[in-house]
């Protein structure tokens, strides 16, 4: 065999070993927090908030911290989407192809994706002291609604960008203005990519932990109001980790069990509303 | 007749309206959603505005009571004492990115490599999910997996290998018996930010034009001979640019980070030391800083120093990639 040859062979092995390691480790991944959480998941686990000594590894549940993330993320995302569509919307149908804010906007919603969420957690903080602000649901919901915006606009961003300009021209022919060619015909064919957007920002914002630290707290009650401190998933396996017992360390691999099924369920149930949502498209 | 002059002159006195083809108020509704659109848009860079002034402004007690050199060379950190050296974390971040990067570099190459020039289409429809789920697995998880998996096999397979074989070199030398290290850190944020890079990579590398593949192939270039030479040349840029961006990520990334990485606030000398990378150093202390003077103002400085690499890091690499690909990355 000539050299080059023997070099393809080496170099395909290479190849398939390192697609290999990346899929074995996705697989180890999921595979420790299952063999690990199951044990420890119980009903209590997910029906109780933490009772007295509950740290000490008596009983009590994560109840409040799957609520408090639900209501975290979800209010994150609901108020990202309320910013991010309109933005979304602008940068798709009221931009010229070559228009230099545009650019601009695209390039500080990249650069704003990039930072890291414990920045944000930080810079969160800092306007809550300036205001007064103990942590709180509230400002965990608006850090994480930043934190989510740069994430939920590119996404929309992406999709708004695949539909032909001729169906815009159309409309635009038939005399919509602009907003109802957005409103009407912009959001009803690109639902599906709206839709994976909006869960691809949440699921984000479920699993994120340094932003919440700062700006949320934690707590073992469930908030029953906007202004109180909230738990939230990824802060309850970071803390029943960290203690030195290893029945809170158990329940914190049943925590991690927990939210990895939550994200994972949210990417999946993304691509199936996504394919149902297909239907209003022009094809 | 008469019916007729009638006809005209009523017409006359009222002529026939053309119907505006766009109403005045639908026309105002569009006007003032266009503004109120376009006010939207200030909010991502007036939110980068935002918090570089609000992160300088609380870092600017310390960077007045503190030469700013002496911050970021100092060696001891005892906010007690008020002696605030960044000198560890900085490096402690500096190593743990390295270490990440090196062990992701090489697999997520190849694997892009190998996804857009030999893989058939229906392993890409199948890898690109598993990419966003595995990009989507939230950072605590990574963690738990480090803490789990990553350092005892550090500590029980890898130290007692690297250590004893190459222990000799200071930077592999057996310093600290733990797992909890910066390979522990980097292996696990190689995993982490490998998704990242292997769907820039794929982009960059699939923008790459086939002529300049296939005029490779009809000289008799095997498919690696094609990649080396024609492709791999021409994505060069954009791939730097994916490395930076996984860079970026890899060191703002904190809970997974944190939880192996052994937080020792001194300087690493082998990827066997425990370190303290700037993010873990915010994380671990935010609870206490309010209550001892420049405490806060140093914390917040750290997190101002992110902020900082990581937008020069960001826009430097999108702009690349823009040009490269012709179109931003996702």
């Amino acid at each position: 065999m000539k050299k080059r040859h023997v070099e393809e062979a080496v170099a395909r092995i290479l190849m398939l070993l390192s697609f290999g390691l990346l899929a074995g480790s996705l697989g180890l991944i999921l595979l420790t927090v299952v063999v690990k959480g199951a044990p420890a998941l119980t009903l209590a686990m997910l029906t109780q908030v933490p009772q007295g000594g509950y740290y000490l590894g008596k009983g009590g549940g994560i109840l409040n911290a799957i609520v408090g993330s639900l209501y975290l993320a979800g209010g994150g995302t609901a108020v990202a989407l309320l910013l991010s569509l309109p933005i979304a919307l602008y940068l798709g149908s009221y931009t010229r192809r070559r228009s230099r804010w545009a650019l601009v906007v695209r390039l500080a919603l990249d650069v704003l994706w990039g930072i890291p969420s414990i920045v944000y957690g930080a810079f969160g903080f800092t306007i809550m002291i300036a205001l007064g602000m103990r942590a709180s649901l509230l400002g965990g919901i608006l850090v994480l609604a930043l934190l989510e915006l740069p994430i939920m606009v590119r996404a929309m961003d992406e999709v708004i960008r695949m539909v032909p300009a001729a169906l815009g021209q159309a409309a635009l022919a038939l005399g919509a203005t602009r907003l109802e060619n957005a409103l009407h015909i912009v959001t009803r064919q690109t639902l599906p990519g709206l839709a994976t957007a909006v869960l691809l920002a949440f699921g984000r914002g479920i699993g994120d932990a340094a932003s919440v630290l700062f700006t949320a707290g934690y707590t073992d009650r469930i908030p029953t109001s906007l202004l109180q401190p909230a738990a939230s998933l990824p802060l309850a396996v970071f803390f029943q980790l960290g203690t030195p017992f290893p029945e809170v360390q158990q329940r914190g691999y049943a925590a991690a069990l927990v939210l990895t099924v939550l994200v994972l369920a949210v990417s999946l149930g993304s691509r199936w509303l996504a394919a149902r949502l297909g239907r209003y498209a022009v094809k | 007749m008469w019916a007729r002059r009638e006809a005209a002159r009523q017409l006359a006195a009222d002529p026939p309206q053309a119907t505006p083809v766009l109403s005045r108020s639908r026309r105002a509704r569009d006007r003032w959603a266009g503004r109120l659109f376009l006010g939207a848009t200030v909010l991502p860079l007036a939110l980068l505005v935002a918090m570089s002034i609000a992160l300088l402004a609380r870092t600017w007690p310390i960077l007045q009571a503190r030469p700013i050199w002496h911050l970021l060379t100092g060696q001891t950190w005892r906010p007690l004492q008020g002696e605030f050296g960044f000198r560890p974390f900085i490096i402690g971040t500096a190593w743990v990115t390295a270490v990440a990067m090196a062990v992701a570099i090489p697999p997520c190459l190849l694997s892009a490599v190998y996804l857009v020039e030999y893989a058939r289409p229906i392993t890409r429809a199948v890898v690109k999910p598993l990419l966003d789920l595995l990009a989507g697995i939230p950072s605590v998880v990574y963690g738990v997996w480090g803490v789990v998996v990553v350092v005892p096999w550090v500590k029980n397979a890898l130290l007692p290998t690297i250590g004893a074989w190459l222990g000799f070199i200071p930077l592999f030398a057996p310093t600290n018996p733990s797992g909890f290290s910066v390979l522990a850190g980097g292996i696990v944020l190689a995993v982490m930010v490998a998704p990242f890079i292997i769907a820039v990579s794929y982009e960059v590398l699939d923008s790459v034009p086939n002529g300049l593949r296939e005029a490779s192939l009809a000289v008799g270039a095997t498919r690696w001979q094609t990649v080396q030479h024609a492709v791999l040349p021409q994505s060069a840029p954009g791939i730097v640019a994916g490395i930076v961006l996984g860079a970026s990520r890899a060191l703002g990334e904190t809970m997974a980070v944190l939880m192996v990485v052994g937080n020792v606030a001194r300087t690493p000398t082998s990827i066997f030391d425990p370190a303290y990378p700037l993010t873990a150093l915010i994380a671990n202390n935010y609870g206490e800083m309010l209550s001892i003077p420049l405490y806060d103002s140093a914390l917040l400085g750290a997190a101002l120093m992110l902020l900082g690499i990581v937008v020069l890091f960001n826009s430097a690499s999108t702009l690349v990639l823009h040009r490269v690909t012709g179109r931003w990355a996702a």
